[in-house]
């Protein structure tokens, strides 16, 4: 029989009615509707769909939803302060930290507890803690580099990215040689 | 019967539930991760412990720390006294899982998973560990080498809920290591592992512990191996007895993480390499927590 229950993400109290059995993952991207954590592998295993509750890491592919009643539940979503990118975020465009992006929320979520917790972490430490985390695409000096240089830079500094346009957007536009 | 859900603020509250049929579930990151491998069904009962107040903390007696069950792998390697005291403990929680596992898995639930490969077990052994079980009206302390019965299997009774570990705190001039081998720094499971601790007087080995870990059935002591290296002077021969006599008695299965051969062949170079770390600790050398990284990290691969 499912049950009433409230979960908090991002600041935000959804109010949800769930299977005692469902996972925070699911609940979160099915019930709440915020589809920025992945599910990967779905056994602990990758990392994709890392969430912090209370602050601290944790795989909510296993993890029972309503455990987390009550607590304060952070997504990919929540890190950015609108259309501010976290430190970490604008790092990880900055320095080609993303590649396909499956991993990227866990990946992002991971790195926040990490730099929480280790504020200066050394490269071997940033590897080491995100070692929970896989990236399919094995960008992972990329993803080093980025979380270094979050770290490292003053607060605010990297928070503000022009994106480029995206680079295959000539191919749909009509070749210049031919415009007139 | 379609599945329930509670929350317990209170022992008494987890025991009344756990009366009624219900399962604990603490940091839960075996319970789901168990059902979906086919280990175990999700209980169709589940009573949540994670906010039981008298569960929690580390209280740090003259001569037994007391961990409450819902002390996590993170709370234990940052501890002041597990890291100088019960070193080997610090390694092992340093390396479960990722940081996601150890800042929400409990002491508490590693230990009555019973899993003869998790980290913590060879050190919680070697050093005396006794688990407090409670049940309604009745409270009873015993061994890790009762309580753990076989793979995945403990001696508690349905309606008893692990409260708290006790362990003995070392006499000075004591080290502890413990080692894994591992193929992934974080999320992995132990191929083969060991642990051991140590007492040494002047230039001779008082006491020595030394456990296997994802050999047998269940993580065990290996007498012989205490022997061989107790009243020597911690030499290189007396290490290397000691290590082959711990691997004499593993009987490993093959698996997907190693055949039993590899992990025979492998039994002795970590038991080795558990002793040396322990018996450098106890002489007041620094081997940096987690050990495992430290003796496997760049520049000092392979086998020593």
């Amino acid at each position: 029989m499912k049950v009433a229950a409230a979960l908090t993400v991002n600041g935000t109290t959804y109010p949800v009615v769930i299977d005692p059995h469902l996972s925070l993952l699911r609940a979160v991207r099915e019930e709440v509707g915020l589809t920025g954590s992945k599910e990967g592998c779905d056994d602990s295993e990758c990392g994709a769909c890392m969430m912090l509750l209370d602050g601290r890491p944790v795989n909510s592919c296993s993890y029972l939803a309503l455990q987390a009643e009550g607590r304060d539940i952070t997504t990919v979503e929540g890190l950015a302060d609108g259309e501010q990118l976290s430190a970490l975020q604008a790092a990880f465009l900055r320095e080609g930290g993303v590649q396909c992006g499956f991993c990227t929320p866990g990946m992002l979520i991971s790195a926040t507890a990490l730099i929480a917790a280790n504020p200066d972490p050394t490269d071997e430490e940033i590897r080491i803690s995100l070692s929970g985390n896989l990236c399919r695409c094995t960008g992972y000096d990329g993803i080093v580099r980025a979380v270094h240089r979050a770290a490292t830079t003053p607060s605010g500094a990297l928070g503000t990215v022009d994106l480029p346009a995206p680079a295959h957007a000539g191919n749909d536009a009509t070749p210049p040689h031919r415009a007139g | 019967m379609s599945p329930t859900f509670s929350s317990a603020a209170t022992i008494d509250d987890a025991l009344a539930a756990m009366g009624a049929g219900a399962r604990p579930v603490a940091g839960g990151t075996d319970l789901l991760v168990g059902a979906r491998q086919g280990k175990a069904p999700l209980p169709d009962a589940i009573v949540a412990v994670d906010r039981i107040a008298e569960l929690t903390g580390i209280r740090d007696g003259d001569a037994t720390l007391v961990m409450g069950s819902l002390v996590t792998h993170d709370d234990l390697m940052k501890d002041p006294t597990v890291l100088t005291r019960l070193t080997a403990l610090a390694d092992a929680s340093a390396i479960v899982g990722s940081h996601a596992t150890r800042a929400q898995g409990t002491i508490g639930g590693n230990v009555m998973n019973a899993s003869p490969a998790m980290d913590t077990g060879a050190p919680l052994l070697c050093f005396g560990t006794t688990a407090v079980l409670r049940s309604a009206g009745a409270e009873r302390r015993l061994g890790l080498d009762e309580l753990w019965t076989g793979p995945g299997q403990t001696s508690a009774a349905p309606g008893e809920l692990m409260i708290a570990l006790e362990v003995p705190l070392p006499p000075a001039g004591s080290g502890s290591c413990y080692v894994r081998l591992e193929y992934r720094r974080q999320m992995e499971i132990a191929i083969v592992g060991a642990a051991a601790a140590v007492t040494v007087e002047g230039d001779t080995v008082t006491d020595v512990k030394v456990a296997i870990t994802a050999l047998t059935p269940t993580i065990r002591r290996v007498p012989q191996a205490e022997a061989a290296l107790t009243a020597s002077a911690g030499d290189d021969g007396a290490v290397r007895a000691a290590a082959a006599a711990a691997a004499a008695a593993a009987t490993p299965i093959s698996d997907v993480r190693g055949s039993a051969d590899y992990r025979r062949a492998m039994a002795e170079v970590i038991a080795r390499r558990a002793i040396t770390g322990a018996l450098a600790r106890a002489r007041g050398e620094h081997v940096p927590v987690p050990a495992s990284s430290a003796l496997f990290g760049a520049g000092q691969g392979g086998a020593r």
